[in-house]
């Protein structure tokens, strides 16, 4: 036995001295120390990547059997349906696995507006993260169109025509975009070589920066406060764990079986989500004679698509649907320079006052509420609100200098609590 | 802080609104059985006579149909194929073409295989096949509550007979909401009403024409259930085995989260000593 042991133990310092498998080992999870008092909201990071690779292996194996092109695809689809051995479980897991993503990246987002996770030293972080977030919402939209559904092509439509409001170059921009006049064929096969090479490579390489970059600085904490500052003699954080396996096997395998749970309830037995997931008008193929009653985007581009609508009037001489693109990229524009936003001197929320815990809430409440009004007729009371609350959408992000700056704020424990 | 997320998503799902159809008329509810076989069984042969020669059901298969609704195959291409040619694994196709289609109907019939899925549900056609009335300012000589002014004949009409858009007399409401009665008689006092007006007080506008169909109002209704049901199982036909692999999934992970959660437990005891 200690012969075998002292043999594995000679190839390991083989692979050492010419990879170092042992030190990125160490570095990157045995020997990596995480803040002890985590939460419920440092799940997400993880799930995230469950649900990463969830959609590359389903994704993948949804390519064997997909046929790319304006006549086959539909029929495709419902070949995997139907012929494939477990085709409706891949299709599922990766219809679902879409959904999933956006809600744990929505909530992974959330926690890091709450705790302060963006502010000095982890702005590369937030703005590595936030980019995986456009990645993703192009990676959605791409993929979106894949099924070749009505609502697939009415809703890559809606949004490729929006490049058509932009000055001088718009209109040649959104032909460019969709290798044809109209959306076809032609989109079909550049969306699907998009949604299946170009982005997932984009993201994997965002993915490990994200991640590369959090480990440089190590993570923040629901307090805020650095861990760094109080070393045992070993120069190890008192307030810190190691990565693996108290966090993976103490928190994260129980956190995502019961994910997991929720998600296989969802998946086997709500897979279209009442019509929210997977849409009603998808389930024909695309027409492009015949417009769906209601063209929605999924529900995790509504919020952005109540504020493009939400735009009404032209101004400066532009149209409405030019200052509608204009606000909802700025939306998600100004996500990148929250780091340099907040000027608070503490992080978390749990220390900062009143108006940051008044804003973020109204934040919230406001991305619901858009989110909802995105996937329902407008009508001027509808786009009324939508306003408001794309003003107030806004509005925490451009004030946010100011009243971070003003509020007082509670004292920050010297250790974790 | 849950409670910022919670709130608004209570709100977001009580905003979801009650089904109607495009043209306004709401929908009767029916609950769909998949484990009813004979059921489907009797919709497949309903769809087989009745609908097949116009809309196909193109994407899916005579030997997973015939699987699924527990029919030999030698049943089934005997009583249910009428092509000689066709093969059990071939796809379910007719051969009407859409040039032709469109000549006769204005409109190519739709392939049915997702129906029921495009409109969110078996409730459309088990209402849509039930309002055909007779109305002689169409071409084919009959319209439709759910589909106004449909290109496509009541192909069902010989089982349901004819039924005619009326007015009817109805109670009268009372200023508290009830039916309004003659304080002598207690009979009920009553107007006519017409159409829309008869829908927003909950009564069918249509009348059926007294033995003008072969079946009963009762016996018709179940040959449109089971043919609802056909379709619901069409759009899906892997519902059967997605809900059973379901639990077993659901089962084995709960089983797995017991030990998951105890290992994780000693894991815990040791960082927070």
């Amino acid at each position: 036995m200690a012969k075998l042991e002292q043999q594995l133990k000679g190839i390991m310092r083989w692979v050492d001295d010419r990879l170092p498998v042992t030190e990125t080992y160490e570095k990157h999870m045995s020997k990596y120390y995480a803040p002890k008092n985590f939460n419920i909201w440092y799940i997400f990071g993880v799930l995230s990547f469950v649900v990463l690779v969830n959609q590359l292996l389903t994704g993948i194996w949804l390519t064997m059997s997909y046929t790319p092109t304006g006549e086959g695809a539909f029929k495709s689809i419902e070949y995997i349906m139907r012929d494939v051995e477990y085709g409706w479980l891949l299709r599922y897991m990766h219809s679902t696995g879409a959904s999933a993503f956006f809600v744990v990246v929505y909530l992974h987002m959330f926690r890091g507006l709450m705790y302060g996770s963006y502010q000095k030293p982890r702005e590369l972080i937030w703005v590595f993260g936030m980019l995986i977030y456009l990645a993703l919402m192009a990676e959605g939209f791409f993929g979106y169109l894949l099924p070749w559904g009505n609502m697939s092509y009415w809703g890559a439509q809606v949004i490729v025509s929006l490049a058509g409001a932009i000055p001088v170059v718009g209109d040649s921009l959104a032909v460019w975009v969709r290798g044809d006049f109209n959306m076809s064929g032609i989109t079909l096969n550049r969306f699907f070589a998009l949604h299946v090479v170009a982005v997932p490579i984009v993201l994997l390489v965002l993915v490990v920066l994200h991640i590369l970059a959090l480990h440089e600085v190590g993570s923040n904490n629901p307090d805020g406060v650095d861990i760094k500052k109080h070393l045992d003699e070993d120069g190890k954080p008192l307030d810190g764990i190691p990565f693996h396996p108290y966090y993976t096997i103490g928190h994260d395998v129980p956190a995502i079986i019961m994910f997991l749970i929720i998600f296989s309830a969802v998946m086997f037995f709500f897979p279209d989500g009442g019509g929210y997931l997977l849409e009603h008008p998808n389930y024909e193929p695309a027409d492009p004679l015949k417009t769906p009653n209601l063209i929605a985007p999924v529900w995790y581009y509504t919020p952005y698509y109540s504020m493009l609508r939400a735009a009404t009037f032209p101004l400066f001489g532009m149209t409405a649907k030019f200052w509608g693109l204009v606000v909802m990229a700025g939306a998600i524009a100004i996500l990148f320079v929250v780091p340099w936003l907040d000027k608070s001197p503490v992080k978390s929320m749990r220390y900062k006052g009143l108006p940051s815990k008044l804003f973020l809430t109204a934040f919230v409440i406001c991305f619901f509420i858009l989110g909802y009004l995105g996937t329902v007729h407008p009508t001027p009371m509808r786009t009324i609100v939508a306003q408001i609350c794309t003003a107030i959408y806004f509005a925490f992000f451009l004030l946010m200098p100011w009243y971070t700056s003003v509020e007082k704020t509670k004292p920050v424990p010297d250790r974790v609590t | 802080m849950l409670k910022t997320i919670l709130i608004p998503l209570t709100l977001l799902l009580a905003a979801m609104g009650v089904q109607a159809s495009e043209a306004g008329y709401p929908l009767d509810h029916m609950e769909p059985d998949v484990h009813d076989q004979p059921s489907l069984q009797r919709g497949m042969q309903t769809y087989m006579n009745y609908c097949m020669g116009c809309h196909s059901l193109q994407y899916q298969r005579y030997k997973r149909t015939a699987d699924d609704l527990g029919i030999p195959d030698a049943l089934m291409l005997e009583h249910l194929v009428f092509d000689p040619a066709t093969k059990i694994g071939d796809l379910i196709t007719n051969n009407m073409s859409t040039e032709n289609a469109k000549k006769w109907f204005g409109a190519a019939p739709p392939d049915l295989t997702l129906h029921n899925n495009l409109k969110g549900g078996p409730d459309w056609i088990y209402t849509y096949l039930r309002t055909f009335y007779a109305d002689s300012k169409r071409p084919l000589g009959v319209n439709n509550l759910v589909f106004e002014n449909v290109g496509m004949p009541h192909a069902l009409v010989g089982l349901q007979g004819t039924q005619n858009y009326v007015c009817k007399q109805v109670p009268r409401l009372a200023a508290n909401g009830g039916g309004m009665r003659d304080p002598l008689t207690d009979e009920y006092i009553t107007e006519e009403l017409c159409g829309n007006e008869l829908v927003e007080r909950g009564y069918n506008p249509l009348e059926l024409v007294e033995g003008s169909g072969s079946l009963s109002v009762a016996e018709y209704d179940q040959v449109v259930y089971d043919l609802a049901n056909f379709l619901y199982y069409m759009a899906e036909p892997a519902r059967l085995e997605r809900t059973r692999v379901g639990w077993y999934v659901l089962l084995f992970l709960a089983f797995f989260y017991v030990f998951a959660w105890l290992l994780g437990r000693e894991y815990h005891k040791a960082f927070h000593k």
